[in-house]
């Protein structure tokens, strides 16, 4: 199945760009340490790490070919045009950028080279070796856990919020994507 | 306004001030603005309406917790729970601009005759001092302020005098399924009203099938009340927000001042010829018990010691399983058939109840797809064995009023401004237990005759709260016997009234809103007449 500029376009249009309210900037409740005024919490020593975007971009796609099904084609823009929705100025894109030279630093140290040249299964590899399966997403925690949630779910929300992505599970109009109130109505085809 | 600081001193001269900008307290705000001085002050912030896809990630990915979404939470919404039952109250409310019904459902229908009567026609509960017929006209107007897609299809329903001002949404392919059953059975099915626009209402979108209406509806095609405090403020009232009302000063028989703190950390005193205290259920029976003074020493409007007492939520009964066929579930998050059959054989041992056909049985692949181990080829696998085939039905059973399930204050534990924050002592009557057994059985029989592999069963032991926070200023004609009289003003001081759902003596079991915006437009009336 191929994906298209407007199942990004549907993507971005489910999820919204990365600014707006701090995204990352969670309130738990029933936690007295928590004030009213969440901050975006990224620790600054982890700057160095950030990609620019280009690497950025050519990196979540490379990690997309390994956590979209075979089937979906057109991976490459398809990132490319959810991101250009995504990496902006907000605490949200510094994530991506940051989690992903993290990864990228990974790659370089345990496989020779950057995540754009490991093969798929190389990048499968790196990603439960860091523990991206396993780890809960959480947008301040553990490099495992920060990638879960800026480069893995951030790349399946993407998909799986799309019509094409949910038409693969046979649901062509997926939470998160405002596809109307006929499809409610339908019968299977 | 600017976004720096906006100005938080109180107003002079202001003839209401209305607390809490819910749908309550905005629908007051909204009918008194065009002729009278009116103040809002709300305990929450303003939501930017620009946020609101942000918000709808939050809903989806699974590092946030419900309450999350709509910032509740931390030391301001602390709370206890004492009762037989915890009771997640951060998981029942929001505190901001446009109030709980940011997270609602939007489903609003009006109470039976009889629940009026409870204690006269079924022998249980407490009548209210007021008739299905002296709110027959309010609930056509609120039906008319909230946008309500419906049609007379109800054989149950109360009477009407005129259409809903939408059509009603169409039934969904999983109820076409639900409907053979039924027929099978004898049930009937019938169409339900929705606070969601069928078609552009009110300068508001159509629903566009987001499908995450509750907690967040992106297109604005669900009401919320941000709708009538941006009206009344068009029309000059003056909103504050982040300003939780402290304590209500007064004298014997008026309130004279609300007292609310600001973020820098300073406090104002709103004066006001009225008050109206919008708090919701829960926060606003602690308002008044924070309010205690020598002359109320057990709280403020509490003479009758019923302020906080006789809390009631509607129970949850559901049954969920699968079936061997495509059920279409998860492309909106509203549900479009019910049964309200059964709800007016309830007398002193069986409870009103209604029953839900739903149209988000199962999960949704986007959620599942964001948890466990695998991608590729492995996790569509996953998703597609997980979804495609569920069905389940709700419903929602009254409980009884009773003065040992309470919100009181917790003594040991304090907000973020230093007051006790409020312990929700919830317990539940064996008639509403029973009752939920009997639902479950009707429900399991429909999903039987459906062919259906029963998976799960929302019993009296599972059931959970529908987050509707009722009875806790009880409305009597005998001032001993509650806090407000029949229009809604405390028995105690004669310019503070309340417009809340903590008015209902019994409950019902349908969702208690369009009752809440009902009540809050006649409130509104009574505040203009005695002004
Ligand atoms: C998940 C969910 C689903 C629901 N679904 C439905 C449904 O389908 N149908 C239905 O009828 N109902 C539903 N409800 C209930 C519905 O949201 C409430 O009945 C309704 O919002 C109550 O309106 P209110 O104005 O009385 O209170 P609220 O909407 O709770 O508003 C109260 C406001 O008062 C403010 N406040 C509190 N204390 C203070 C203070 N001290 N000073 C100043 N301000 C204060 C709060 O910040 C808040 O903004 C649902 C609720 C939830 C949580
Ligand atoms: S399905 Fe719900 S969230 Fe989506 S547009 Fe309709 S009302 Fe809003």
């Amino acid at each position: 199945m191929e994906l298209t500029r407007r199942d990004a376009t549907a993507a971005l249009a489910a999820v919204g760009g990365a600014g707006g309210v701090a995204l990352a900037a969670r309130q738990r409740a029933d936690d007295p340490e928590d004030g009213d005024e969440a901050a975006a919490g990224d620790g600054d020593n982890e700057d160095d790490a950030a990609l620019d975007d280009v690497a950025v971009r050519a990196s979540m796609t490379a990690v997309a070919a390994v956590l979209y099904p075979s089937e979906v084609d057109g991976v490459g823009a398809f990132v490319d045009r959810f991101l250009d929705g995504r990496l902006d100025g907000s605490a949200h894109a510094k994530g991506i950028r940051i989690a992903v030279g993290e990864l990228d630093d990974a790659a370089r140290s345990w496989y020779g080279g950057p995540i754009t040249e490991l093969s798929e299964s190389e990048c499968d590899r790196l990603l439960r070796e860091v523990g991206a399966d396993t780890a809960e997403e959480d947008s301040d925690g553990t490099l495992a856990e920060r990638a879960r949630y800026y480069v893995v779910n951030e790349l399946l929300l993407a998909l799986y919020a799309s019509p094409t992505g949910g038409e693969l599970v046979g649901l062509e109009n997926p939470q998160g994507h405002p596809g109307g109130t006929e499809s409610y109505r339908r019968g299977p085809r | 306004m600017s976004a720096g600081s906006p100005d938080r001193t109180s107003v002079a001269n202001a003839d209401v001030c209305v607390v809490g900008a819910g749908p309550a307290g905005a629908l007051v705000a909204d009918r008194l603005t065009a002729d009278r001085d009116v103040v809002v002050l709300d305990a929450g912030p303003r939501f930017d309406p620009d946020d609101r896809l942000a918000r709808q990630e939050r809903a989806i990915r699974p590092g946030y917790d419900r309450p999350d979404v709509w910032d509740v939470g931390g030391e301001r919404d602390a709370h206890a729970s004492s009762g037989e039952r915890f009771y997640p109250l951060n998981h029942a409310r929001v505190k901001g601009v446009g109030g709980s019904t940011l997270h609602w459902q939007g489903m609003v229908m009006r109470l039976h005759e009889a629940d009026f009567d409870s204690e006269t026609e079924r022998g249980v509960g407490a009548d209210w001092p007021i008739d299905y017929a002296d709110l027959r006209p309010y609930y056509a107007e609120a039906e008319r302020e909230l946008g309500v897609a419906g049609a007379s299809d109800n054989p149950y329903a109360p009477p009407r005098e005129e259409p809903h001002p939408m059509p009603a949404f169409e039934p969904s392919y999983s109820d076409s399924l639900f409907a053979e059953a039924c027929e099978e059975l004898g049930i009937d099915m019938h169409s339900v009203p929705n606070a969601r626009n069928s078609e552009p209402y009110d300068d508001r979108s159509a629903c566009v099938g987001y499908g995450t209406c509750q907690p967040v509806c992106p297109a604005g095609a669900k009401y919320d009340a941000t709708v009538h405090v941006d009206r009344a403020e068009g029309e000059g009232a003056t909103v504050i927000d982040r300003a939780p009302v402290q304590r209500l000063e007064h004298d014997a028989d008026r309130v004279t001042a609300a007292v609310y703190a600001t973020p820098d950390g300073t406090e104002h005193r709103q004066e006001a010829d009225a008050f109206v205290v919008a708090c919701g259920g829960v926060e606003t029976a602690r308002l008044l018990l924070l309010s205690e003074s020598d002359r109320y020493p057990d709280g403020l409007a509490n003479s009758s010691g019923t302020v906080g007492r006789f809390f009631m939520d509607h129970l949850f009964a559901g049954v969920g399983g699968t079936l061997d066929e495509p059920t279409r579930q998860n492309h909106v998050g509203f549900y479009t058939s019910a049964c309200d059959q059964f709800y007016d054989e309830a007398d002193a041992e069986t409870a009103p109840f209604k029953l839900e056909f739903f149209n988000y049985a199962g999960p949704s692949p986007v959620e599942e797809a964001l948890t466990g181990d695998d991608w590729g080829d492995e996790l569509l696998g996953r998703l597609r064995d997980g979804y495609g085939t569920h069905v389940a039905m709700g419903g929602l059973v009254e409980q009884l009023p009773r003065a040992d399930s309470y919100v009181g204050l917790d003594p040991d534990r304090t907000d973020d401004h230093g007051n006790p924050v409020p312990d929700i002592h919830w317990s539940i009557d064996d008639r509403a237990l029973r009752t939920i057994e009997r639902a479950n059985e009707i429900q399991r029989s429909i999903l039987e005759e459906l062919g259906a592999e029963i998976e799960w069963v929302a019993g009296p032991d599972a059931t959970g709260p529908a987050y509707h926070h009722m009875g806790t200023t009880r409305m009597s004609a005998d001032p001993d016997g509650g806090v407000v009289d029949a229009d809604c003003r405390t028995h105690d001081l004669d310019n503070c009234w309340i417009a809340s759902s903590s008015v209902f003596p019994t409950s019902g079991a349908m969702n208690p809103t369009l009752t809440i915006a009902a009540l809050a437009l006649r409130v509104a009336d009574d505040v203009e007449r005695r002004l």
